[in-house]
């Protein structure tokens, strides 16, 4: 039994019915895509394809092809992989964190964000596979898989042996449970479809779904647990990401805040990029009365407190530096914020720590010019910061001798390109031929969290609220 | 083959349709199953179901996870081909945590699914038994099986009616 208190604001503006759900989210699905659409996704498989070009010269001419050199061995690449590991959390953090504390606002947009963890966690995925310049041979190194000249095994005790682990297992199970969550949603566009073709695609993506009680029983049992189990998942992986670099000796890597300060961010800059995809999907799908500026302020909230926790992070580190006694320690902080690449360094202080307090003022908290703006502002931010991490710690090495700078060629530039054309190209498609807002779980709220006709126009009346008091006691 | 007898009430309010199964089931008709588009809370415990056991095989399967993780590290490592690694023992626990945990997560997630799958006949390319097209969409449906009732039509229809249902229709296939 749930009660929802009456001043709560509604989920679902608009008056909507539970029928109206069904027509709003499937029409996307049924209509023939409006021009925008087409535009969008012919933009996307251009960046793919410039990115292409540039990943088979990478295949092809080695990563020579990139900026790396012996002081800078990391850059671009592995920059990215974080930056893409971090956004896909955003996704499970709405669909499996904010599932156990029972927020019913993410109900509206967790179908869009376990989408872009998905696809995030892809992008993410190619650039240590591109990395490894000949990935062919990469499952002797990945996997555990004896080699040819014995039974030579992969070495457990790496942190780089872990992100396999992390990654394919955190791909695997959200994967699994956004797919989980999309059935009965697929089971609804089967159940209206008209044409031949999109009845038999549909009928077998939704698996036979029926909604037997039964079968909800149960799935409610497995939405649950799989819940827990994506939630120290999800903890887990940018965890396990961060001790790439925290289990090394190198001055501004080695640092036990990482683990906390890497999920921090990871969220931080996730919920920035769903903001950003969202921001458009509701604007192009009119789906305002779905994701309302409630959800909107809900997720700048979330932003100011993951984002303070990034602040909090960077002057710590500075601290620690400054109290460790470590000479080392010390130069790699004060060359990260007046060295030759102070400019990364104050651009990733602007757009993580200034940026998103922001947010603190209500104005902009709420406007969906602001918030589009600074959610794009936060992700250069996040991109900067691992950039920050990776290459001013690299590029000063104990023997000044061999200290470098990191110069991206424009295969550095290419892959990432590929990336960004391959997630958009990814979301766009979804966002076509997929549900883009779970039904199921959005109209199991509409009777007691949805903004009643009558109200709009005339106020509450004593009646209405205890109607209201009843039917939301009765869900 | 057999052929299946339905009487199908047709119901436009989750409330209605719990105050109704409960109703049905006191006049002492059997109810098949209910069709709804979302998880009508309460609805399993109405119609008499016992709590799924479905976390049971999550643990299970969990448990797999565990035990094989360490298995495979402890052989690899420490029997098949030990490695000196900067002086280190050949096998620790706390390094092999990340890896333990993950298998537990993953084997304990697929094992779940499965089982879930395979329990509720869901596979791709499987037939979904529809007795009324809108219970995807926005209706209630109970179905009752007219084969294992031996109360009269036309009592069952009334009862249905007068539990709230806005339609009541035979279904012969």
């Amino acid at each position: 039994m749930e009660v929802t208190s009456a001043v709560r604001k509604p989920l679902v503006t608009g008056g909507k019915t539970v029928h109206d759900v069904t027509v709003d989210v499937c029409r996307r699905v049924e209509d023939k895509p409006n021009i925008t659409w087409f535009l969008a996704l012919a933009a996307s498989l251009g960046v793919l394809t410039i990115g292409l070009y540039s990943v088979f010269r990478t295949l092809w001419d080695g990563i020579g092809m990139w900026g790396l050199n012996k002081t800078v061995g990391w850059a671009w690449d592995i920059t990215n992989f974080v930056w893409w590991v971090g956004i896909g959390h955003a996704g499970t953090l709405i669909s499996a964190i904010l599932l156990l504390f029972r927020q019913r606002w993410r109900m509206s947009i967790n179908r869009a964000a376990e989408a872009m963890t998905i696809f995030a966690v892809i992008c993410a995925a190619l650039f240590p596979v591109l990395h490894m310049g000949r990935p062919w041979l990469g499952a002797y190194w990945a996997l555990p898989l004896p080699n040819t000249f014995g039974s030579l095994w992969v070495n457990f005790n790496s942190p780089l042996l872990w992100d396999v682990f992390a990654i394919s297992t955190y791909f695997t199970v959200s994967l699994v449970f956004w797919y989980i969550g999309l059935i009965p949603d697929f089971a609804t566009i089967r159940d209206r479809a008209k044409g031949i073709i999109s009845r038999t695609v549909y009928g077998a993506l939704s698996f036979g779904w029926n909604g037997s009680a039964r079968t909800w029983e149960r799935y409610e049992a497995v939405a649950l647990i799989l819940a827990g189990l994506a939630t120290p998942l999800v903890l887990s992986v940018h965890t396990i990401v961060s001790f790439d670099f925290a289990t090394s000796v190198i001055p501004g890597w080695h640092t036990t805040i990482f683990p906390p300060y890497f999920v921090a961010g990871a969220i931080f800059s996730g919920f920035a990029m769903v903001l950003t995809l969202m921001l458009i999907t509701r604007k192009v799908y009119k789906l305002e009365d779905y994701i309302t500026i409630n959800h909107i302020e809900m997720m700048n909230i979330i932003i100011i407190v993951t984002g303070s926790i990034v602040g909090v992070a960077y002057i710590t580190e500075l601290f620690m530096a400054w109290y460790s006694g470590v000479e080392y320690e010390q130069y790699a902080f004060l060359n990260r914020a007046t060295g030759p690449y102070w400019w990364a360094y104050w651009t990733m202080m602007t757009c993580n720590v200034i940026s998103p307090q922001l947010f603190w003022i209500k104005k902009i908290r709420t406007s969906i010019a602001a918030t589009f703006v600074l959610s794009i502002v936060v992700n250069i931010g996040m991109w900067f910061e691992r950039f920050v991490i990776i290459v001013t710690s690299l590029h000063r090495d104990y023997l000044p001798s061999s200290w470098a700078m990191f110069q991206p060629t424009i295969y550095d530039v290419g892959d990432y390109l590929f990336s960004i054309g391959l997630f958009f190209t990814l979301f766009f498609l979804f966002a076509k031929f997929f549900p883009v807002i779970n039904m199921a779980e959005v109209k199991s709220i509409i009777k007691a969290t949805s903004e009643k006709p009558a109200m709009r126009e005339s106020g509450t009346t004593t009646q209405q609220k205890e109607e209201m008091e009843s039917t939301s006691k009765e869900v | 083959m057999k052929k299946d007898n339905f009487l199908i009430g047709v119901f436009d309010d989750d409330a209605v349709l719990l105050k109704a199964v409960a109703k049905v089931r006191e006049s002492g008709i059997r109810i098949h199953e209910c069709y709804t588009p979302f998880p009508v809370h309460g609805l399993g415990d109405a119609l008499g179901y016992k709590r799924s056991k479905l976390p049971i095989a999550a643990f299970l399967f969990g448990m797999l996870g565990t035990s094989l993780a360490l298995l495979m590290q402890f052989y690899m490592l420490g029997i098949d081909w030990p490695m000196i690694i900067g002086g280190k023992n050949f096998t620790s626990i706390p390094t092999f945590f990340p890896v333990t945990f993950e298998l537990t997560v993953l084997l304990s997630a697929l094992g779940m699914v499965g089982t879930f799958m395979i329990i509720s006949d869901l596979r791709p390319y499987g037939k979904a038994k529809i007795l009324d097209l809108r219970a995807t969409d926005d209706k209630y449906i109970m179905a009752i099986d007219l084969s294992k009732n031996n109360i009269g039509l036309d009592e069952i229809k009334k009862t249905l009616s007068g539990a709230g249902a806005i339609e009541v229709n035979e279904k012969h296939n």
